[in-house]
């Protein structure tokens, strides 16, 4: 297993005269096997962001584990641990623009990843350029420039190109379409597959859109105020949905070939 | 009489390399009781396009040349405090892209209610009140909610109070750009059914959706408008044009859907390559072409103009050769 997420709780304490506790996340558990795409689907509030940012180790969680190849991520401390867990376990996030450095071209995020590799001998432009190609990008047409002179697309296609290089065993995408132009989203969708299919990497793809979801996963796991509700197989849970908050979002979704009743 | 009427429509924002052409010479014509879903991709020249057609132009975008008739009137040479006053928020109202934001965070919802009203009628603080309660009973919204500030609302809930009081004058036309792109489907769907029931009620006559979402025009829109580059590249009546798009861009918009069901699983994922055109300086020919698979030796040489066939606007060489 590549990786195990075990009852997985994680309870936020707010108000200052008030305590208040929220539940984010309410035990939690799934496996990742390797070659797995995995998505976890539900609506804004449901804890899939708290669960992604408790894999990543950005958070920590009140109760549970993560146990990646084997190991609990706790007993990850070092700085130097840290930075190998993060070369396995890649994360691409929402807002493409807000993981640039605004003052900075794009080519430094893009060398940047080396420096989470081992070794020092690369023939860094070359693999820049192929990572690039690899995420349908010209070189020419984006090196040089500053993440502002890009569009939306490009940008997510550069945070992708730096897993060619990296080469993750895991990728964390948290809605990392949201923020695209519908009619680039299947594009960039297909470069995780891609991925998946030619290096075998797994994705874990967390998104609001069970259209998304449906075409490229494995499993799909169903998240509703911080608990799965429902997993299985994407033609399963959209033909078949058992659970009713799922019923509810299979109906919500706006479909092309068919109208809503009452509209 | 449509309620909206358009001819040669420019509008361009002004900077120090030279006009940015956002809007360049749009014939558009909405008739009543229609819900026209407007569609392209970002940077089209969507949003732009609406706050043209009501007027509201400021620096620096800039009103080239045009006539745009709203509800009998010409609008287009109307000056601005004169489009306050008898225009804006009575015969047309906007909800812009940002609207969830834009509520004053400090002040309550009835503050914004009467700020909106008083406005343009004559009228006391109470009966401003009175009227904004009935209009929410109406819509189905809590009452309570015109005594909340705008934090204690959740997105879906500020796009419904946002919607709701832009619509307490009555307006003919509603103009909402992008309204549920930031909610999730199930908030996205309870916003789409007020937006129905606005029309159903016969508070607003007409209405104009901005989205680059296909599937949501799928499900409101009685006609699509389909803009490219500043241009309207294809217009038609809705269940026809997304079931036999006719120019390649709709085409491949339609093609770009991505929803659970088994003709889109059939024909696989697809997705438009390349990026729109800088409006700088736009494609010689036809503004597509660069993008289009099927571009001939005329695409790149002469402009295609919107022609009309069986209730369908295109302009397309390949179409209309």
């Amino acid at each position: 297993m590549l990786l195990e997420v075990k009852e997985l709780t994680k309870i936020y304490n707010v108000g200052l005269l008030r305590r208040k506790e929220i539940i984010a996340v309410k035990d939690v558990s799934f496996d990742v096997k390797p070659e797995m795409f995995l998505s976890l689907v539900g609506e804004s509030g449901s804890g899939k962001t708290t669960t992604a940012k408790i894999i990543l180790k950005l958070i920590k969680p009140t109760s549970g584990s993560i146990i990646f190849e084997g190991q609990n991520i706790e007993g990850i401390n070092t700085l130097k641990d840290l930075r190998r867990y993060w070369r396995n376990v890649h994360g691409i996030f929402q807002d493409p623009y807000a993981s640039f450095n605004p003052f900075h071209k794009v080519d430094r995020a893009l060398g940047q990843a080396f420096t989470l590799l081992e070794g020092s001998n690369f023939d860094k432009e070359s693999i820049i350029n192929e990572a690039l190609r690899e995420v349908g990008l010209r070189p020419e047409e984006v090196l040089g420039k500053y993440p502002h002179e890009l569009s939306g697309g490009q940008r997510q296609r550069i945070m992708i190109a730096r897993c060619y290089i990296l080469k993750p065993k895991l990728i964390l995408a948290d809605e990392p379409l949201s923020m695209i132009d519908a009619s680039t989203r299947a594009g960039i969708l297909k470069l995780f597959s891609k991925l998946r299919d030619e290096h075998k990497t797994s994705v874990i793809f967390i998104t609001h859109d069970l259209g998304l979801a449906y075409y490229v996963s494995d499993e799909i796991l169903i998240m509703y105020k911080g608990s799965i509700v429902e997993r299985g197989p994407p033609h399963e849970i959209i033909e078949k949905p058992q659970a009713q908050y799922t019923k509810r979002l299979v109906e919500d979704v706006p479909l092309l070939y068919k109208k809503w009743s009452g509209f | 009489m449509p309620i909206l009427e358009t001819k040669g429509v420019k509008a361009y924002y002004s900077t120090p390399l030279g006009y940015i052409r956002a809007v360049d010479g749009i014939d558009l014509t909405l008739e009543k009781g229609v819900i026209l879903g407007l569609a392209g991709e970002s940077g089209c020249g969507k949003s732009t396009l609406v706050n043209t057609l009501m007027m509201n132009v400021r620096p620096p975008l800039r009103f080239i040349e045009g006539t745009i008739i709203l509800d009998g009137k010409e609008i287009s040479s109307m000056d601005r405090s004169m489009l306050k006053k008898n225009v804006w928020g009575v015969l047309v109202s906007l909800v812009p892209q940002s609207a969830l934001n834009a509520l004053m965070p400090t002040q309550r919802i009835t503050d914004l209610v009467k700020d909106v009203v008083m406005h343009h009628m004559n009228v006391s603080e109470q009966e401003v009140v009175s009227m904004a309660k009935k209009r929410f009973e109406e819509l189905n919204l809590e009452v309570d909610t015109l005594y909340r500030y705008p934090h204690e609302l959740s997105g879906g809930m500020k796009q419904r109070v946002v919607i709701a009081i832009s619509t307490l004058l009555n307006p003919k036309l509603l103009i909402v750009d992008e309204p549920t792109s930031a909610l999730d489907v199930s908030t996205q769907k309870q916003v789409l059914k007020m937006l129905v029931d606005l029309k159903r009620a016969k508070i607003i006559e007409s209405m104009i959706f901005v989205t680059h979402d296909i599937a949501v025009l799928r499900q409101i829109a009685n006609w699509i408008t389909i803009m490219y580059a500043g241009k309207i590249v294809e217009s038609g009546l809705a269940d026809d044009m997304l079931n036999h798009p006719k120019h390649p861009y709709t085409f491949s918009l339609v093609n770009a859907v991505v929803t659970p069901e088994p003709e889109v699983r059939n024909r696989g994922l697809a997705s438009l390559p390349g990026e729109p055109p800088n409006l700088l300086d736009p494609p010689k020919g036809c503004r597509f072409n660069p993008r289009c698979p099927n571009a001939m030796e005329i695409c790149r040489a002469k402009e295609p103009h919107l022609e009309e066939k069986s209730n369908r606007l295109v302009a397309c060489h390949l179409v209309f050769p």
